[in-house]
């Protein structure tokens, strides 16, 4: 039974559905590293996967695609910083309206410009010599679009950026005391803009995660809260990008088996397998501990003098 | 970049300001100020607060930028826009509150804002090799791996002035640089501060503390209300001459204390402790008499337990241990409201948090406590507006209170005057035990003046008071007895005629 239920397949899937997680969590954890609360990640992300779906049902190229959803969403990380940062508005709720736009819009925009529900021919999976022939590992982990490696890939680079670099230095100063950094001849403006216009593009890329790599289609609210679990897995994962990657692991995982088992047919009402995810997710936030990583000036404006 | 910063040739060889002002809403802020500094001297800067020395400075670096008036390095004119421009011009600042983030290394504190490129990675060991020459040289002992939160206060200041020193620096603005170390500190400060002049160094010292500013300075300029007072050379200048000067009339330096009448004990400590916001014994095993008519200063760096010892005697934080009576009768555990009734006075020391609130007004500040006592209300339910009204005019009246009206919102008020207001409400019921922490922080010398007047008066109606504060020199001019503390407990306690300053210093820092 449990044998039928936790296979190499379900581990595939932990692997591609923690993608666009991945994409969206490591650029807010950016964001917030540097003090802003973007909650508006979800729209982003809509933007993002509407973009790229559109680009491609209209021309077939994929690369116009991926190009498309770091425009959109690289602009929307702008709107989010012009409001937050140079506005100095309430960040959770422009964080709000950032979403609520990318909502309405997204579906505007596919009704006017689509009409009715497509598919598109995706990014196709890599096949790698040797390593995805290998039984059961290659299933797991080398038969993946490349958006799931270069998801993985990135968490290792912004742990480089974020630590070893002087921008890293920049972003989590500004984060923890922007006074300080400020007087010190940082530009806190600057480095905001810049962590969220990079939010802004992964999420945007984790939208085209979903809509050219992962399910191919466009549709309302094709994310369903994504967005939202990806801010939670930052605040999971103490702001480092290593415990965010856990965090998408474990969400993921629980994600695929909960697939699985409607798949199996074991006799449980699906909405409660549905709803395992986020009960595990909130309970997994009243539990995680308190990290020494979290900026001190999240969500504050910065104000000079 | 150590190399050159170990030479003597400057970039800064004179500063001006010429004809600065500075307008905020409804403030003159700075009013056509004229100030020069230049390599190899110490030029102070004294005033109130408020006067507008932080906001001249804040204009050198960058910070504000002046309405009228020009700066000069070298005689060309100098546009400073931001602290970047201030910092690549050689201008630097040591603020009041450290610019650190404090869970950052002392090096990568350095490191930041060095390089405002994003593209380039950190090169922590070539900071650290900068850094330890230029301690050599000023012999101070930095470690630049260590997290700037474990470093102690003047630690801190340290790497604040060896940073500014590494990034060049040829001029540094020291605000208030004293205003949080212990005298053996402030010794060790002016050591590098003096060798700084010697190498060439324009230093801007701001302070209020009359007998460092003597100390330190080769030139003295006097703020008052935003408008230039005066300069003078520092061997034309009196402790007298200059405290005149910020406040614009004479001014009483030494107090005319009568003997010590002792009368009963009135408050009483016994092996008290209780923990701190962050969970430690912030108070520990702290026994304390306090007779009638004695004032008994409590002395100590910001944090060594000053704040929890005003907190439980006034019911606000929960003992662990041991017991405290006041009159004989055992308080421990009993509430604010208690502690009124049995007539404890507190001055809080954070007045705009805990003191008043700042939205209402004078009147309403006033009668925070009693408002649903006869004769303020009747009956405990309706308030009585007339009596509040002439209580609160008799209070302004009584205490100088500088305020437009009764109803004005207590925030628009000064420090000062807000501070009186305070004190007119808790003296009103003739307290039996006064508690004042902080009583003139952050309050202009006249209105010091008048409020230790005022606790000087209650002490000579028999009221046991417990004055807490950073500033040693009240703590000196006031107190019978001075009690130090050090990491929560009572490390000394000496009687006024036998203050000895270095040993009270000793103390504070804990050696003993």
């Amino acid at each position: 039974m449990i044998g039928n239920i936790i296979t190499a397949s379900v581990f595939a899937s932990m692997i591609r559905l923690a993608t666009p997680y991945l994409f969206a969590a490591l650029g807010e954890t950016l964001g917030q590293r540097s003090g802003v609360l973007n909650l508006g990640l979800d729209g982003m992300m809509l933007m993002g996967a509407f973009f790229a779906f559109y680009a491609v049902f209209i021309t077939g190229s994929l690369i116009l695609g991926l190009i498309a959803a770091i425009i959109v969403g690289g602009l929307m990380g702008l709107a989010m910083a012009f409001i937050s940062v140079t506005l100095k508005a309430e960040q959770g709720i422009s964080g709000i309206g950032i979403f609520l736009f990318g909502l309405g819009m997204s579906e505007l925009l596919f009704q006017q410009w689509i009409g009715t529900p497509t598919t598109v021919s995706g990014i196709p999976d890599v096949y790698i010599p040797i390593l995805s022939d290998i039984p059961v590992i290659g299933h797991i982990f080398f038969n993946h679009n490349i958006l799931v490696y270069v998801a993985f890939a990135l968490v290792p680079i912004m742990t480089l950026v974020l630590n070893k670099t002087n921008f890293g230095l920049m972003v989590r100063a500004v984060g923890q005391n922007p006074e300080a950094a400020d007087a010190m001849g940082v530009s806190v403006t600057k480095v905001r803009y810049t962590t969220l216009i990079i939010g802004g593009i992964l999420a945007g890329l984790a939208g085209a995660s979903l809509s050219i790599a992962q399910i191919n289609v466009f549709q309302q609210n094709l994310t369903a809260g994504q967005g939202f679990i990806a801010v939670a897995l930052v605040y999971f994962g103490g702001w480092k990008p290593r415990g965010v990657m856990l965090g998408a692991l474990l969400f993921s995982f629980v994600n695929a088996l909960q697939l699985q088992i409607s798949v199996v047919g074991v006799n449980i009402p699906s909405e409660f397998s549905a709803m395992a995810p986020y009960i595990i997710t909130l309970l997994a936030l009243v539990f995680a501990s308190k990290s020494r990583e979290k900026p001190d000036a999240l969500t504050k404006p910065f104000e000079r003098g | 970049m150590a190399e050159t910063v170990l030479t003597n040739k400057r970039r800064i060889e004179l500063l001006e300001m010429r004809g600065i002002v500075k307008r905020f809403p409804g403030v003159l802020a700075c009013d056509q100020i004229d100030f020069t500094v230049k390599s190899g001297e110490v030029h102070t800067l004294l005033g109130e607060n408020g006067a507008g020395k932080s906001t001249l400075m804040k204009m050198l670096y960058g910070l504000y930028q002046p309405d009228e008036g020009e700066i000069r390095i070298n005689g060309k004119v100098a546009s400073i826009r931001s602290p970047q421009e201030a910092i690549q011009s050689g201008i630097g600042m040591i603020h009041q509150h450290f610019m650190f983030v404090p869970s950052l290394t002392v090096a990568e504190n350095v490191a930041l804002g060095l390089k405002t490129s994003f593209g380039s990675m950190l090169d922590l060991k070539e900071i650290s090799k900068g850094l330890s020459a230029l301690s050599d040289r000023y012999n101070l002992k930095i470690d630049p791996d260590i997290p700037i939160w474990q470093l102690a206060v003047g630690e801190q200041q340290r790497v604040e002035i060896l940073r500014a020193i590494y990034k060049g620096a040829d001029l540094l603005i020291l605000d208030e640089p004293t205003a949080v170390l212990t005298p053996q500190e402030v010794d060790d400060l002016f050591r590098i501060l003096n060798q700084m002049r010697q190498d060439g160094h324009a230093l801007i010292f701001i302070s209020h503390k009359l007998h460092e500013v003597l100390a330190i300075s080769n030139r003295i300029t006097v703020l008052r209300d935003g408008a230039q007072v005066g300069m003078i050379d520092v061997e034309e200048a009196t402790k007298q001459n200059l405290a005149e000067m910020m406040v614009g009339r004479p001014v009483v330096l030494q107090y005319d204390i009568p003997p010590l009448e002792r009368g009963s004990v009135r408050l009483e400590l016994n092996q008290v402790s209780a923990r701190s916001n962050r969970g430690n014994l912030g108070l520990n095993d702290v026994s304390l008499s306090v007779y009638g008519g004695e004032i008994v200063g409590v002395a100590g760096v910001s944090g060594n337990g000053q704040q929890e010892l005003a907190q439980v005697i006034a019911g606000l934080r929960p003992i662990e241990a041991g017991t405290i009576t006041v009159n004989g009768q055992n308080i421990s555990g009993k509430s604010p409201e208690k502690m009124n009734s049995l007539g404890v006075s507190y001055i809080p020391e954070e007045r705009m948090v805990d003191g008043v609130i700042k939205e209402f007004t004078v009147a309403e500040n006033l009668i925070l406590q009693d408002h649903w006592r006869e004769p303020f209300a009747n009956n405990g339910l309706m308030l009585n507006f007339n009596v509040i009204q002439d209580a609160c005019r008799q209070a302004i009246k009584d205490y100088e209170i500088k305020t437009p009206s009764t109803e004005t919102p207590i925030k628009s008020l000064s420090g000062g005057n807000i501070q009186k207001l305070v004190l007119a409400r808790e003296l009103a019921r003739n307290p039996q035990v006064l508690i004042a922490a902080q009583p003139t922080r952050g309050v202009d010398i006249g209105a010091s003046e008048y409020i230790h007047q005022r606790i000087l008066a209650e002490r000579e109606t028999g009221t046991a008071i417990l004055l807490i504060s950073e500033d040693l020199d009240e703590i000196r001019a006031l107190s019978d007895r001075i009690i130090v503390m050090f990491e929560g407990r009572i490390v000394g306690i000496v009687e006024r005629k036998d203050v000895n300053i270095q040993a009270l210093g000793a103390m504070m820092a804990g050696v003993h």
